[in-house]
């Protein structure tokens, strides 16, 4: 327990940190004299708020695609066997276990040849296909939690098939959809190898990669701002998985959350 | 998926007739797959066998196994093979160990369950990069934590983890070990709350003791998903970036220069694209056999909740 939470508690407790108190040779874990002044100079000496906007611009957009596309394929998924739906299974496996780096240079390739490198909705489109074979997982899961006898029903009563999915179909799906689509946001909102590589413009990189600025040329680093831009970039996540706490075991396996 | 899921009525597959709607359900989610993953994928092992480079003027040219063979004499790839290897099992056994304690424990009706289980979440709820920067700070040869609490019992201290030769790829690897523990401990979680209670109770009643009951009640049911999220987790490891990266950056003197660093600077500081693109392809052969254990473990019954 103690090595789950200590480091946790020194970025907090670094992050508050004087100055004077961050060159001492002799670190307290209790902040001497708190200060909040990092929290301000970590937003003077990076674009944090652009950074930020972006990560929550992407994570948000992508999230929203993959829940929206994915959950048609989901059902397709779930509800019949057809080899299209066996291939897109064995890929939904596959795909956990790919190495990034082979799909990263056609990758780059292809979006230059789209004119997307550098660019906030090329990320998007990488980010929903990354997110989707444990977007696809989840969701089959839910479609499979949804009595097909309540859709046959339906259809006997005389609805049709759009007009069953629509008002049987994904109003029971609603819960497992935004589970879902948190998972995604937050697996794009942590994400740093793709945002590397594609995005330049330091104006149009994601917080991950800002970040990432912090530690300057030879790894030295200002320490307090750091901490302080650090703690920050892990809010949103925090948050969302407090409140996803209870689902976290069903996405588990599929739940490539992090890589 | 492909497989008849327990208990999951199946007749609905086999009356309905053939059904044009389905394309349009699936094609939204297809195309993105094909444009992005799949053909990238395939244009990957292609690039393999030219001299593609970026920023040059003159086309690419199909080498043949040129690359593969360059590979097979590159001395630095095979150091960061072996170093990835090496990372790989020393991430992944302590992993495993760790999170079947915690998942034994967690499981069981503690009085502060609740906070355990946010504690086993954060690690996991973090970036990578955050969780890099974060223990650099724990690791910061003066204002780090480990040094300082070394200092006061006495043992030493300003001692730099991340750059000595030494030290660089336990600390790595103990970093790794901390942000990956909650994912293993929530999977193996999942298999143990799968296990039948009443199992438990019998073995109970017939007098056997905890180990006992571990060994032929808990172990025999959690076995296909351990051995599933053991060889996901292997993998996964074996393609770590992010952590390293923001760590170490590969050194020092290349100690922590994982395949995944590796191909990264080849591909993307020395502009090599078909070269890193062999690399890629020899990791996928190494991938596939721990990929055919993860097979293994999940037909058995893995992944069913």
């Amino acid at each position: 327990m103690v090595f789950l939470a200590f480091p946790f508690l020194w970025l907090v407790s670094t992050a508050f940190k004087s100055p004077r108190e961050l060159g001492s040779l002799h670190p307290d874990w209790i902040p001497t004299d708190p200060t909040l002044a990092n929290f301000r100079q970590a937003f003077d000496e990076q674009p944090l708020l652009r950074a930020g906007l972006n990560s929550l611009l992407v994570a948000a957009c992508a999230a929203l695609l993959a829940v929206a596309v994915g959950t048609p394929m989901a059902y397709v998924m779930a509800r019949r066997r057809t080899w299209l739906t066996r291939a897109a299974s064995g890929w939904v496996v596959v795909s956990q276990a790919f190495p990034f780096v082979l799909v990263i240079i056609p990758l780059f390739l292809v979006l230059k040849e789209l004119r997307q490198i550098d660019s906030l909705p090329g990320l998007v489109l990488v980010y929903v296909v990354w997110a989707l074979p444990f977007t696809l997982w989840m969701l089959v899961g839910y479609v499979r939690a949804v009595p097909v006898e309540l859709e046959e029903a339906a259809a006997v009563d005389g609805a049709g098939r759009g007009r069953t999915l629509l008002s049987v179909t994904a109003p029971l799906l609603g819960p497992g959809m935004v589970v879902t689509g948190l998972f995604a946001f937050v697996s794009a909102w942590n994400e740093f190898f793709f945002a590397l590589v594609l995005m330049k413009t330091p104006g149009r990189q994601t917080l991950p990669v800002v970040l990432t600025h912090f530690l300057g040329a030879e790894g030295v680093a200002d320490l307090g701002p750091l901490a302080a831009a650090a703690l920050l970039a892990t809010v949103p996540s925090l948050v969302v998985f407090a409140v996803v706490q209870r689902r976290v075991s069903s996405g588990v396996l599929a739940g490539a959350v992090k890589r | 998926m492909t497989r008849p899921a327990r208990g999951a009525p199946q007749r609905q597959d086999t009356r309905r007739p053939a059904d044009h709607g389905t394309w349009f359900l699936v094609l939204p989610a297809l195309l993105p797959i094909l444009v992005l993953s799949v053909g990238p994928l395939l244009g990957a092992i292609g690039l393999a066998f030219t001299d593609a480079q970026s920023g040059r003027t003159e086309p690419t040219r199909w080498v043949g196994a040129l690359n593969f063979r360059d590979l097979l004499h590159d001395t630095l790839f095979w150091e960061s093979f072996r170093t990835g290897l090496a990372w790989a099992v020393l991430v992944t056994a302590p992993q495993f160990l760790l999170a079947l304690g915690l998942a034994l424990l967690l499981a069981k009706d503690l009085r502060l369950r609740w906070l355990t289980r946010a504690l086993v979440l954060i690690p996991w709820a973090m970036p990578e990069v955050v969780v890099g920067l974060m223990w650099r700070l724990v690791y910061h040869p003066d204002a780090g934590v480990l040094n300082e609490t070394l200092r006061r019992l006495g043992l030493g201290g300003g001692h730099d983890w991340l750059a000595g030769l030494g030290t660089a790829l336990p600390a790595v690897v103990l970093v790794a070990v901390w942000a990956g523990l909650p994912q293993t401990t929530v999977a193996l979680l999942a298999g143990l709350t799968n296990t039948p209670r009443e199992l438990h109770e019998a073995a109970a009643m017939d007098g056997a003791g905890a180990w006992r009951r571990f060994t032929t009640v808990t172990w025999p049911a959690l076995r296909p998903i351990a051995l599933a999220i053991t060889s996901l987790d292997f993998i996964w490891n074996l393609n770590s970036f992010a952590l390293v990266y923001v760590l170490t950056g590969g050194g020092p003197g290349g100690r922590t220069r994982l395949p995944m660093l590796f191909a990264y600077e080849e591909a993307f500081r020395y502009g090599q694209f078909g070269y890193a693109a062999a690399m890629g392809c020899v990791m996928v052969a190494a991938v596939s056999v721990l990929l055919a254990c993860y097979l293994a473990g999940r037909l058995r019954g893995g992944d069913e909740r």
